[in-house]
């Protein structure tokens, strides 16, 4: 049997879609005047925004998950589960997809190939996970390797978002030794945009609204140097916290668990991350608005950062030394010592040579010099 | 290498290798110093000034009867310069905890916007001190490259300071790093430079003050 998916790859309209699930007109506009406000765009871009994605046809989107943790899907499947999140899977044909997909086997790759073929050129792929380059059997799919799989479907893509830190930027599996050569999507993919929508996991409402934006657009949204979509990632954790004006206060929580902690007090001296990690976290919050990881008192951990989880240790504030220990100053201090009484040693003797050298001259030996 | 990864650089192997030169430098220029040692002086004291040396380290720290007035640029730029490179190395909460981390001692910090201010003192008395060396004709003759390196080394970490903490020019990570590179800069010159002064200025002082009160100075 032909997998659901499958059948999904051009069924008309997104309006039409919505009207038949029974989405109100009303409720849509609420949505995307939500996203317009996400995107940073201003908001008579909400109307213009809801006729083209009402007019647009479903958009074929083909979903590769390499070595990861599946904690990406999680995120984006569940975490807001059912709201704006899943509406915005209605919006979508997810052609191709294996954790969520119904089809395994043979009937699974058959979806993916039929979506390249169906899409040519027009199909988003979206990528979870990092490719490993050490050897080619370490991740495989149906047999595939992931740097085939990844470069095959690259091809025909339109555009490539790498959704978490792993398809960003290699993640924790690229962490020192990175024992399978685990590089990212950008490392492989030359030819094509690329949208990074870095975060171990990434906040779905940014996965959504980067799709929203090329419903809308049929382009990718502005990207900062790391490929990141500005609207999202423009700014710090630290500047938009809520916490930060305990910092500027010099008002501080020493334990996970003191009065300063409870009174949400700032967490740099626990580690805190937040000043050098640019996610949207502290503005657009986890599990439907409730709050973020520093909101319910651990410090962020800077993970949609390239590279993070080598970075110092997590629990050390941001500008204590990574490795630097008073043992290691004292043996400096030692070398310093020993090296100071070679030199004085050095410069005695040099003195000692000089008062030995130095020949006494009497009044007689003097002449008086003419003039 | 991203941003991130050069700030672990110079939080990790950089700050280890500024850190070695800079306690091995300071226990070798002191050893170096003490260990020159001069000769005894054998002559009668001219007067007998007990403690003149230890009162010198003090009394040094305040302007003579009228050279306020004859050097006020010197004094007070010299002053809110110096006070607010102190504020800043040692009361703003970060630096706190690095030193924390080497040492296990803590204290309490100053409030982001004082240190903020004490910052932009230090920055204004520096431009002020070097316009003043450039500009009076005694100064100027006496400086020479080591004082401008001083100069140099020394506004590198208040400036990329204050523009990480403002966010100014350069994206913050980045800025960040360069901070704490130029301060490694100034921590691996400090022991051969004029800018050892840190350490040995009382010492100076001592010396100074008893030599001189052994003549008959001064104290």
């Amino acid at each position: 049997m032909k997998p659901k998916q499958t059948m999904d790859t051009s069924p008309g309209t997104v309006g039409e879609g919505l009207r038949q699930r029974g989405v109100t007109r009303r409720e849509f506009l609420k949505f995307c005047t939500a996203m317009t406000g996400m995107l940073a765009l201003p908001p008579s871009m909400a109307k213009v925004m809801a006729e083209a994605i009402s007019k647009a046809r479903r958009q074929s989107v083909i979903w590769l998950s390499f070595q990861e943790c599946t904690g990406c899907t999680e995120s984006i499947t569940r975490s807001h589960s059912p709201t704006l999140e899943t509406l915005i899977f209605d919006l979508i044909s997810l052609d191709y997809h294996h954790t969520l997909q119904a089809a395994s086997g043979a009937a699974a790759e058959h979806a993916r190939e039929q979506a390249m073929k169906d899409n040519d050129g027009k199909y988003l792929l979206i990528v979870d996970g990092s490719i490993p380059m050490g050897n080619p059997g370490y991740s495989t799919i149906a047999g595939i390797s992931n740097y085939d799989m990844l470069v095959e479907t690259a091809k025909g893509a339109a555009a490539i978002v790498a959704v978490g830190t792993c398809a960003t930027y290699g993640g924790i599996p690229k962490a020192n030794p990175n024992p399978t050569g685990a590089v990212s999507v950008a490392d492989i993919i030359k030819d094509k945009p690329i949208i990074n929508v870095p975060g171990c996991p990434p906040i779905p409402v940014v996965m959504t609204g980067v799709l929203t934006h090329f419903l809308t657009f049929g382009n990718i949204p502005e990207l900062d140097a790391l490929g990141r979509p500005k609207a999202f990632y423009g700014e710090t954790i630290h500047d938009r916290c809520y916490r930060r004006p305990f910092y500027d206060q010099g008002k501080f929580a020493e334990t996970f668990d003191d009065e300063a902690a409870r009174k949400g007090w700032c967490l740099f001296k626990l580690g805190c991350k937040g000043p050098v990690t640019y996610n949207a976290c502290a503005t657009t919050k986890w599990n439907e608005g409730t709050s973020f990881p520093i909101e319910s008192g651990h410090g962020c951990i800077g993970c949609s950062e390239p590279n993070f989880w080598d970075a110092g240790p997590l629990y050390k504030a941001l500008s204590m030394p990574v490795s630097a220990t008073g043992s290691m100053l004292g043996a400096a201090a030692a070398a310093g010592a020993a090296a100071g009484v070679a030199v004085t040693w050095y410069n005695r003797s040099t003195k000692a040579q000089a008062k030995a050298a130095h020949a006494k001259v009497t009044v007689q030996e003097l002449t008086r010099e003419e003039k | 290498m991203n941003h991130l990864d050069l700030l672990t650089f110079a939080r990790g192997s950089a700050l280890n290798w500024a850190l070695i030169i800079f306690v091995a430098g300071v226990v070798l220029r002191f050893f170096e110093i003490f260990g020159l040692s001069r000769k005894t002086d054998l002559a009668r004291p001219r007067t007998d000034s007990p403690g003149s040396g230890w009162r010198t380290m003090f009394t040094r720290s305040i302007p003579p009867q009228g050279m306020l007035k004859r050097e006020p640029v010197t004094y007070i730029a010299g002053y809110v310069f110096h006070l607010g490179l102190f504020l800043a190395i040692f009361f703003f909460a970060p630096h706190i905890e690095f030193f924390r981390s080497i040492t296990g001692l803590t204290w309490p910090a100053l409030p982001s916007a004082l240190v903020d201010a004490s910052v932009v003192a230090a920055i204004v008395a520096l431009a002020v001190l070097l316009a003043h060396r450039l500009n009076n004709p005694v100064k100027r003759m006496l400086s020479g490259f080591g004082d401008y390196l001083a100069w140099t080394v020394t506004l590198l970490p208040l400036l990329t300071g204050y523009m990480a903490y403002h966010h100014l020019m350069l994206e913050y990570t980045l800025m960040l790093s360069l901070h704490i590179f130029s301060v490694e800069l100034l921590l691996v010159l400090l022991p051969f430079t004029k800018l050892f002064h840190t350490f040995s200025v009382f010492v100076s002082r001592w010396y100074n003050g008893d030599f001189f009160g052994r003549k008959g100075v001064a104290s």
